[in-house]
């Protein structure tokens, strides 16, 4: 009988499927944690050095210490940023990960989970699958991610990369596209973390892989 | 402190005044690895703790010097900066240094004189009348702070590398140093260097250089960042040591290419 080793034991593709988030998925996550912690601690410290807006970050929040220092933060991080992105996206598209569990986002479907979210409601048995609120943000933030690469090359480079400057609309332009996505991604953050901790388990997924 | 009196479109004049002092390092704390909450999130993330400040800055810099490698390798010597109509020009153009603009250096155009050195036939110092007499050529392009800010300039003057032919300079040499009268100094690439845009300027928006801008000879090169483009030049030197510079010393990354 074909289905006799099965009894017992799990076959491979079950045992995948006990796999919530693979290795791959997990040290990319973290590896970009800590590098998005960098970028974004440094990027405050830099625009201190002159602002968009009548505000400034608090020094206890940036990194860096002064502009030179923040300078250094954020042009070393952003190799890890950028080359851990490269490889989270080219095996999300490869592996199929993005397809299957980030689409399809339908927006009956993000209304309803929104609602069911904000009245308490949503169910979170399976963590396997990402409701429509989810996949809408994680896309969403990876978008940002994008958006936040090619405007910061934007302006560290609007005479070599003038083409792509241009793209966001000019240097000025491309310093207000790289601080929205910074707030974005930001604002992703604080939602994802605090949700992280309400569902403790999506927290262990992350680090063990079930 | 500089006084800006006319609002700079996207520049608080306020911010502007403060620029100068935030942009130096506080002499009394090696600030590199301030910033509690931040640092806090990644020491227990990596599970230690970033103490360390001399080593974590050594690594830094050495990202730095990587970097500047990669910006020489991304710099394309016949890639133009964007030119603007004359309409573009930011007014007044914002005065930026590491000293108030009341304390910009006052320099004697009657006696001045450019001394030259280093790897070149012809080591005669310039006069100023000398200096003007050299084929002149334009440029409206963006001056990018590396603070952030940036602000549209019209300047005219020799090109570097027209004025480097004349001294005979062996431009296989990989640097160009510069010596400002105020004590400012730095050194550059030589394929920057002989960028075509690449300006030894004596006039800003067609007037002799106001002294705040640099009389009576600054470097205006629209592929690098504003500190890299020296004012008040006293002496140019064709070498193959990197002398660095007053804000690259300091951490400021070397090549600073846009």
């Amino acid at each position: 009988m074909t289905t006799i080793g099965s009894i017992g034991t799990l076959t491979d593709s079950e045992r995948a499927r006990l796999v919530i988030h693979p290795a791959w998925v997990r040290i990319t996550h973290w590896i970009n944690a800590l590098a998005m912690l960098v970028m974004i601690g440094s990027g405050w410290e830099i625009y201190n050095a002159s602002p968009l807006f009548g505000f400034t970050f608090p020094g206890s929040i940036t990194l860096g210490g002064w502009l030179a220092g923040a300078l250094l933060w954020h042009f070393a991080a952003m190799w890890v940023l950028v080359v851990n992105g490269i490889v989270y996206v080219v095996l999300g598209l490869l592996t199929g990960r993005f397809r299957t569990k980030l689409l399809p986002i339908r927006p009956g479907e993000v209304i309803a989970d929104a609602t069911a979210a904000l009245t308490f409601k949503l169910r979170h048995d399976d963590i396997s699958v990402y409701n429509a609120v989810q996949r809408l943000l994680y896309v969403g933030v990876i978008l940002a991610g994008v958006l936040i690469v090619l405007s910061g090359l934007s302006i560290w480079k609007p005479v070599q990369l003038q083409e792509l400057t241009a793209l966001f609309g000019g240097y000025d332009a491309a310093r207000h596209v790289h601080f929205f996505a910074m707030a974005a991604i930001v604002g992703f953050l604080a939602v994802h973390v605090l949700l992280a901790l309400v569902v403790p388990k999506s927290l262990r997924a992350m680090i063990k892989g079930r | 402190m500089p006084r800006i009196r006319k609002a700079i479109p996207g520049v608080d004049p306020k911010l502007l005044v403060k620029d100068a002092a935030r942009l130096m390092p506080d002499p009394t704390r090696r600030l590199f690895l301030r910033g509690g909450a931040s640092l806090g999130a990644l020491a227990m993330l990596t599970g230690c703790d970033i103490v360390d400040s001399d080593a974590a800055e050594g690594t830094l810099r050495r990202i730095s010097k990587f970097n500047d490698r990669v910006q020489a390798w991304l710099f394309d010597p016949n890639k133009l900066a964007p030119e603007y109509p004359e309409s573009a020009i930011t007014r007044p153009f914002p005065f930026n240094g590491y000293y108030a603009e009341d304390e910009a250096l006052e320099v004697d155009g009657a006696t001045y004189k450019l001394e030259v050195g280093g790897l070149i036939d012809n080591k005669e110092p310039w006069t100023l009348k000398q200096l003007h007499a050299l084929p002149q050529v334009s440029q409206i392009t963006r001056h990018v702070c590396v603070e952030g800010w940036s602000a549209i300039g019209s300047w005219q003057g020799v090109r570097l590398s027209e004025f480097l032919k004349r001294l005979g300079a062996d431009t296989r040499a990989k640097y160009v140093w510069f010596q400002c009268a105020e004590g400012y100094s730095n050194t550059i690439d030589m394929a920057t260097a002989l960028h075509p845009q690449t300006q030894l300027s004596f006039k800003f928006d067609n007037q002799i250089l106001p002294r705040k801008y640099g009389f009576p000879m600054k470097c205006r090169m629209p592929t690098k960042l504003g500190f890299k483009n020296p004012k008040y030049i006293t002496a140019l030197y064709v070498q193959n040591n990197d002398a660095g510079g007053y804000w690259e010393n300091q951490g400021y990354n070397w090549f600073s290419g846009l």
